[in-house]
């Protein structure tokens, strides 16, 4: 297989967008190509989770591709639930590196804010088991909710811990002028001040407010290249080293240990083995925050800490954007938004952004390897992605 | 004959309001106070700027909340109070209304100067227990103007329909917040401490600071096209293309 590379990156704001899916999906196309210096692909990836169901939108990629002027260029559309953009980047992935195609654009797009929070909310659960899950009124939110009681009762994790991702990844999102969030939050503002039930109510107890990222709206794009084209593009040479990608069961009560999340596991185990690192290589991570326990566990999954001691390493600072392993500096999630069908472009996006030494004040000094791990349904499918910047 | 008089609402002193305060969030304090009619000519030029965004319909109740600042500061209207809210002095939230009678209270408007933090649900609940606890009002009468208002006010409070009634801002029909139903978002929804600690009340009452992030029209390019009469973004985003820049 050849070797693939990042030759372009462009984002839009996460938020509220006022303006149609494809252009979301579009924009951050143009920004890429203006990035890379290039004017035309073979292919365009597009990802997208509810485009027919909240904005009526379907065919997406005949959209993009046409209101880019890629025509010809070969273009589909890519849903894998949240995963749908590290989904989108692996097909990009295996269309270089097996040859079929030099130069590809993956660009993905969410909006959600069309909808009302409500059935934003409902149209997530559809990823849930029809028949265990979703006719019981089943929700994300409740699902996590369900999920962070039994790691609580497992690993010791307390609701300051939930808060502390919260407190981390807003103050992150503050130095990321694309997030969604420009809120700086504080334990006591959330849980220890007589108003904080107030600020913070519980959504799915234990988990409150703060404890659950935005519904954003939201496009990010990356164009990657074989070795060869890569080199005429002349940008910081990010490798798109290794690619992981793992299932579990669909209703989450089928699986032998809730609390286990095998597929983020598998998804990472493999995405660095192929990349040939290991976890403690790894320099900066975007992990999948939809709920903050989930930053916990995934960073324990992923081997950057023990089981059960991810929450330890929180408390000691060492996620933290000047500590030994920076998790979600773009705010992640929870602060710079999850639309979801874009999710998992926008954390490439920030991960090439700090290995190619441009993401400004939230920058991760000298990273050199990043991790992204992009959680679709309640963790039963999940896509990992490991990104090396050569010299 | 003073024809000043004749144009001036009857003086019918509304009950003080007692300073209150509350933790944001942020951990910032957010003290909410009621405006003197001198005050009200500081709080006019943070307003005004609100009219032009378009966003979540601050261009509308801007527009309305500027007449009924001028209209309270120059007697123009009947029993009508101001409330501001302010965050380490600075203007956090305006929030005002008026007394219908001895029942019944008319809200009128709730403004946010800085988004999110519930700041704007904050001001909003204290004016509610300024209507029932102060004015013993039974109920006051609500509409919103934005998709934003209606999740606050009508489907967190479950407020009661009165439909019936035209609400002064544009004759829509009007919510009722029952005292029943105020009763019960008590420590809930309607929060916050008195009495203010002096350092805290004598700073927000020393000036009305601007407002250090307040809502601006969008800076995002596409989202700005709407506005320039290119809905779907595309001959801009062309255009800036061509010219060699996004």
């Amino acid at each position: 297989m050849r070797e693939v590379y990042v030759v372009g990156i462009g984002i839009t704001s996460f938020g509220r967008l006022e303006y149609p899916l494809s252009e979301i999906a579009a924009y951050p196309g143009m920004m890429a190509l203006r990035d890379s210096g290039l004017s035309a692909v073979d292919h365009v990836y597009v990802s997208n989770m509810g485009g027919c169901r909240m904005n009526s939108q379907s065919g997406l990629a005949s959209a993009v591709v046409d209101s880019l002027s890629l025509t010809p260029a070969g273009a589909e559309t890519i849903e894998n639930g949240p995963a749908s953009g590290a989904s989108a980047i692996k097909q990009g992935y295996m269309a270089v590196a097996s040859g079929l195609h030099d130069v590809v654009m993956v660009t993905g797009a969410e909006r959600m804010r069309e909808a009302n929070v409500f059935d934003a909310v409902e149209f997530v659960a559809t990823l849930t088991h029809p028949l265990a899950e979703a006719i019981y009124g089943v929700t994300l939110p409740s699902l996590a909710g369900m999920f962070t009681r039994l790691i609580m009762k497992k690993h010791g994790v307390t609701e300051r811990h939930l808060g502390m991702v919260a407190v981390k990844n807003h103050a992150n999102a503050m130095f990321n002028p694309f997030a969604h969030l420009h809120e700086p939050i504080t334990l006591e503002g959330i849980l220890d001040s007589p108003e904080a039930m107030t600020n913070n109510p519980y959504v799915a107890e234990p988990l409150r407010f703060y404890d659950c990222c935005p519904v954003s709206d939201g496009g990010a794009c990356l164009i990657l290249a074989s070795g060869d084209a890569a080199k005429k593009c002349g940008k910081p040479r990010v490798r798109l080293a290794g690619v992981g990608q793992a299932t579990d069961t669909h209703a989450v009560h089928e699986r032998k240990d809730p609390t286990e999340l095998c597929a983020v596991r598998g998804a990472a185990s493999q995405a660095m083995r192929m990349a040939e690192v290991k976890p403690s290589d790894v320099d900066v991570a975007e992990l999948h925050d939809a709920f903050t326990i989930l930053e916990i566990v995934e960073s324990e999954e992923a081997g950057f800490f023990k089981k059960g001691e991810g929450h330890l390493a929180l408390e000691k600072g060492e996620t933290a954007l000047k500590g030994k392993l920076p998790i979600n500096p773009s705010g992640g999630l929870k602060g710079k938004g999850h639309p979801v069908g874009a999710t998992g472009l926008g954390q490439a996006h920030e991960i090439v952004a700090q290995l190619r030494g441009d993401a400004g004040k939230r920058q991760v000094k000298g990273a050199k390897t990043g991790f992204t791990c992009n959680f679709g349904g309640f963790g039963n499918n999940v896509v990992c992605l490991t990104f090396v910047r050569e010299k | 004959m003073d024809l000043e008089k004749m144009l001036r609402p009857v003086d019918n002193p509304l009950p003080p309001f007692v300073p209150k305060y509350m933790t944001l969030a942020s951990g910032e304090t957010m003290v909410v106070r009621q405006a003197d009619r001198e005050e009200i000519p500081d709080i006019l030029p943070h307003i005004e700027k609100l009219m032009h965004v378009e966003r979540d319909f601050y261009d509308i109740v801007a527009a309305r909340v500027y007449a009924e600042l001028l209209a309270y500061c120059r007697h123009r209207i009947q029993d009508e109070y101001v409330l501001v809210a302010q965050i380490d002095g600075e203007l956090a939230a305006v929030v005002n209304g008026r007394s219908l009678n001895r029942e019944t209270g008319m809200s009128l408007h709730t403004i946010a100067l800085r988004r999110g933090m519930r700041v704007g649900a904050h001001a909003f609940a204290t004016k509610m227990e300024y209507h029932i606890d102060a004015l013993k009002h039974e109920e006051v009468l609500i509409v919103a103007e934005s998709p934003i208002g209606f999740r606050r006010w009508m489907i967190e409070y479950d407020l009661a329909k009165r439909f019936h009634i035209p609400h002064e801002l544009g004759g829509v029909p009007s919510y009722s917040l029952t005292r029943e139903l105020f009763d019960k978002a008590r420590g809930s929804l309607v929060v916050g401490r008195r009495p203010v600690p002096e350092k805290l009340l004598k700073k927000a009452e020393k000036a009305i600071l601007p407002p250090s992030d307040p809502p601006k029209p969008p800076q995002d390019l596409l989202a700005a096209t709407r506005a320039k009469g290119d809905p779907t973004g595309t001959a801009l985003m062309t255009q800036r293309w061509k010219q060699g820049g996004l």
